[in-house]
């Protein structure tokens, strides 16, 4: 079984510091970590490897410095680490994110063997959008399993797999089959302690090192900057709102509808959304 | 290894496999060992499942071949591994460097029937082992040891009593130095005696000092039977079994200095940075400052004395001896020195038991005491320098 774990390193938050003045996050002399829901992806990866066979490949898309994460992933006892690096992937969103990633997820199946499992957190804790997971899904078309927060089963000769994901006000289990992609939930596994064999192990194996043309991407305006459309215009605390959410049952009308409908109404209360969003979509 | 300093770290330059050894045993110390120290130094309690919890992870036989379980590893590697250890208990830590001194002992000097029956339970630790020379009697002079070993038949009988024992009780096995020949280090061979063997008898847990996480005890023998097979190489070899042993163990014993140390200096770092009198922060007055300056800049000679002499062994230098016994003295002296500095910038909190300084500076006084008092460290570098 040949399973690759996303990795992102991210910055130790229980130590981040907020600039006093420009109230912005200060990552200077900020320790990293590896982003926790991705640690319990790699345990669980490394359990399932320990009892099917195979190995683990994890991969990381960063600057030259997230070296360091991959090597403790070695540490605990992946078999091969990725680091995926470029300047043009500088200033990636979510999407240019995705995109980077399911295309060296695809050159590692054609390098090292086509993975079974593609594992990620459920959602980093700087980014927080957990759009990363499904956006490698869809691009790599593997079934989609996220919030998971056990793995039940697998039978690698009929290629199934049952997990159980955690949805509002209960547990679903769901059976699907492999290739497939997996967020993991937090605290879902005691993170194994790698000795000192896989410590060394670690220090002398090699990171492989990936540039944009090495993964295979030829199209960089879908990397970076350039292949991002998020803006960020301001980062705040939100203040919690009187109103309460309203559901919306989509079982009377159409999903394309409600959108519309809701767009609308968001418009009629904030006009000048629209010729801003006119604005961006034109250029 | 060169003698470069590295500036990210302001550490003596280490290679990346020696980052990564010190980085694991830094992450197990600062998991399982710091948040307990306290709490096992007050209730004399003794961690055998989290000494255990080391063996899987390669610190059970960390200078061992790797044949029988061992990690293989140099002397410069290992202490690392007990720096990063003691940071968070010198005692643990302690305890652990005494074990790997016997796994030593018989890999070096066992033969295979030996190594395979002993060494892979001892690297795994489920056996844990105990360095059996001082006696009531005996300590600094340690060649005038009296517990006697009469062959009869297959097996050796044992007489006499070994004092100050670490472990004794909870080990399940003992290195013995005895006495099967004339007096004199000639007459001296080890034997490595199983906690079940029948004669065998513990003393008393002595009240002591420090390193209150592990016992100390009399090791008893009275008609003690141990099976011939158990005998490390010849009659008449123990002694130089033993100082080898001792050779490598002072460089550990220093490196608990060394970790304890540290992390004394870091609390009294902490500390000063909070405690205000007179209108500032204490940090800011030049007398302290001086202090800690004095400290950090004495552990960090100690630091660097240190891994020149583990190097020195690794590398078989013929003065390396007498490098360990100039390291063990310097770097044990510095250590119980530091830590006693910290408590003072720590005022009336440094004397109480919750604040850690204490206990360090409890644990670090014993390192110049044992595995050859400090004296004996200078008798030994002496008699290098002058001859006998
Ligand atoms: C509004 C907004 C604006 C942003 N603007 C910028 C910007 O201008 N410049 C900029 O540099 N960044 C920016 N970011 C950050 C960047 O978009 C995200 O960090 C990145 O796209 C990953 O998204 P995420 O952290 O939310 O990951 P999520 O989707 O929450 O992560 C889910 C999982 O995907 C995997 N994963 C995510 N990222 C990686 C990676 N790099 N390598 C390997 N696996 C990964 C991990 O397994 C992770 O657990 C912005 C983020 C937001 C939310
Ligand atoms: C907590 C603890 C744990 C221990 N664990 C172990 C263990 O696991 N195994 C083990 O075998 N032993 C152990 N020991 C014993 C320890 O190694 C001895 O206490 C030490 O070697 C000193 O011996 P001694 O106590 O008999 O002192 P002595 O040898 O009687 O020395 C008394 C004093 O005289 C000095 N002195 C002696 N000879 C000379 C000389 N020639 N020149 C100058 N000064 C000299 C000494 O330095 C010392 O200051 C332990 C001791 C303690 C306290």
């Amino acid at each position: 079984m040949h399973i690759v774990v996303c990795i992102k390193q991210v910055p130790d938050s229980a130590q981040i510091r907020v600039h006093p003045v420009t109230n912005t996050i200060m990552r200077q002399g900020v320790p990293t970590i590896i982003n926790p829901y991705d640690l319990f992806a790699l345990e669980e990866a490394l359990k399932l490897r320990d009892v099917h066979g195979g190995e683990v490949t994890v991969l990381t898309m960063g600057p030259p410095m997230a070296e360091d994460s991959l090597r403790k992933a070695l540490g605990y006892g992946a078999d091969r680490a990725v680091l995926l690096t470029d300047r043009y992937f500088a200033g990636s969103d979510t999407l240019a994110t995705s995109f980077a990633l399911s295309q060296a997820i695809a050159k590692i199946g054609e390098t090292f063997g086509r993975p079974d499992i593609v594992f990620t957190g459920k959602q980093t804790i700087d980014g927080d959008t957990a759009q990363v997971g499904p956006g490698i899904a869809k691009r790599l078309d593997l079934s989609q399993l996220t919030y998971v927060a056990k793995i039940a089963s697998i039978d690698l000769d009929t290629r199934e797999i049952e997990v159980a994901r955690r949805a509002e006000g209960g547990t679903q289990l769901l059976k699907s089959r492999l290739p497939c992609l997996i967020t993991m939930l937090e605290d879902t596994n005691e993170i194994r302690r790698g000795s000192l064999q896989q410590a060394l192990c670690a220090a002398r194996s090699q990171v492989v090192k990936w540039t944009a043309a090495d993964a295979g991407i030829d199209d960089l305006t879908r990397c970076g900057l350039r292949g991002s459309p998020t803006v960020v215009k301001r980062v705040f605390a939100p203040t919690a709102r009187a109103e309460r959410a309203a559901q919306i049952d989509t079982a009377e009308r159409g999903l394309q509808d409600i959108a519309d409908e809701l767009i609308a109404d968001i418009l009629t209360r904030r006009p000048a959304l629209e010729h801003e969003l006119a604005f961006n979509s034109g250029t | 290894m060169d003698a470069a300093v590295d500036a990210s770290t302001s550490q003596f330059e280490l290679n990346e496999e020696q980052r990564a050894i010190q980085e694991m045993a830094q992450a197990f110390a600062a998991d399982r060992v710091a948040p307990n120290a306290l709490d096992w130094d007050r209730r004399k309690h003794f961690p055998a499942d989290v000494i255990r919890e080391t063996g899987p992870l390669g610190l059970g036989g960390i200078y061992v071949r790797d044949d029988v379980g061992g990690s293989a590893l140099g002397r410069l590697d290992a202490v690392l591994i007990f720096e990063a250890l003691s940071h968070a208990d010198p005692g643990f830590s302690s305890f652990i460097s005494i074990h790997n001194m016997v796994a030593s002992m018989i890999d070096r000097f066992g033969n295979d029937e030996q190594r395979q029956r002993f060494l892979p339970k001892l690297t795994s630790m489920e056996w844990l082992a105990s360095y059996c020379l001082t006696e009531p009697g005996s300590g600094s002079d340690a060649a005038a040891l009296k517990t006697r070993a009469v062959k009869s038949g297959g097996d050796y009988v044992l007489n006499g009593a070994k004092q100050f024992i670490s472990g004794a009780g909870d080990s399940d096995v003992y290195a013995v130095m005895v006495r099967t020949g004339a007096d004199g280090p000639k007459g001296i061979s080890t034997i490595v005696v199983p906690k079940d063997a029948p004669g065998l008898s513990f003393g008393a847990n002595e009240h002591k000092m420090g390193w209150h996480m592990q016992s100390t005890r009399q090791v008893i023998f009275e008609d003690c039977k141990v099976p011939a097979e158990n005998l490390l190489s010849g009659e008449g070899a123990g002694f130089g079994i033993a100082m080898a042993g001792l050779d490598g163990g002072r460089l550990n014993i220093a490196a608990c200095s060394l970790g304890g140390a540290q992390s004394a200096l870091d609390k009294a770092l902490s500390y000063t940075a909070e405690r205000k009198a007179f209108g500032s922060k204490i940090n800011q007055f030049q007398a302290l400052q001086f202090r800690l300056a004095d400290m950090e800049t004495e552990l960090q000679a100690a630091r660097i004395f240190l891994y020149a002499a583990a190097s020195k062994l690794d590398r078989k230098a013929p003065d390396a001896g007498k490098w360990s016994a100039m390291a063990k003295r310097f770097v044990t002296d510095t250590g119980f020195n530091v830590a006693n500095d910290a408590l003072q910038l720590l005022g009336g909190y440094g004397y109480l038991h919750d604040y850690g300084v204490e206990k360090l500076v409890r644990d670090l006084r014993v390192h110049q005491i044992l595995e050859g008092t400090n004296e004996i460290m200078r008798v030994i570098i002496a008699r290098a320098l002058i001859g006998r």
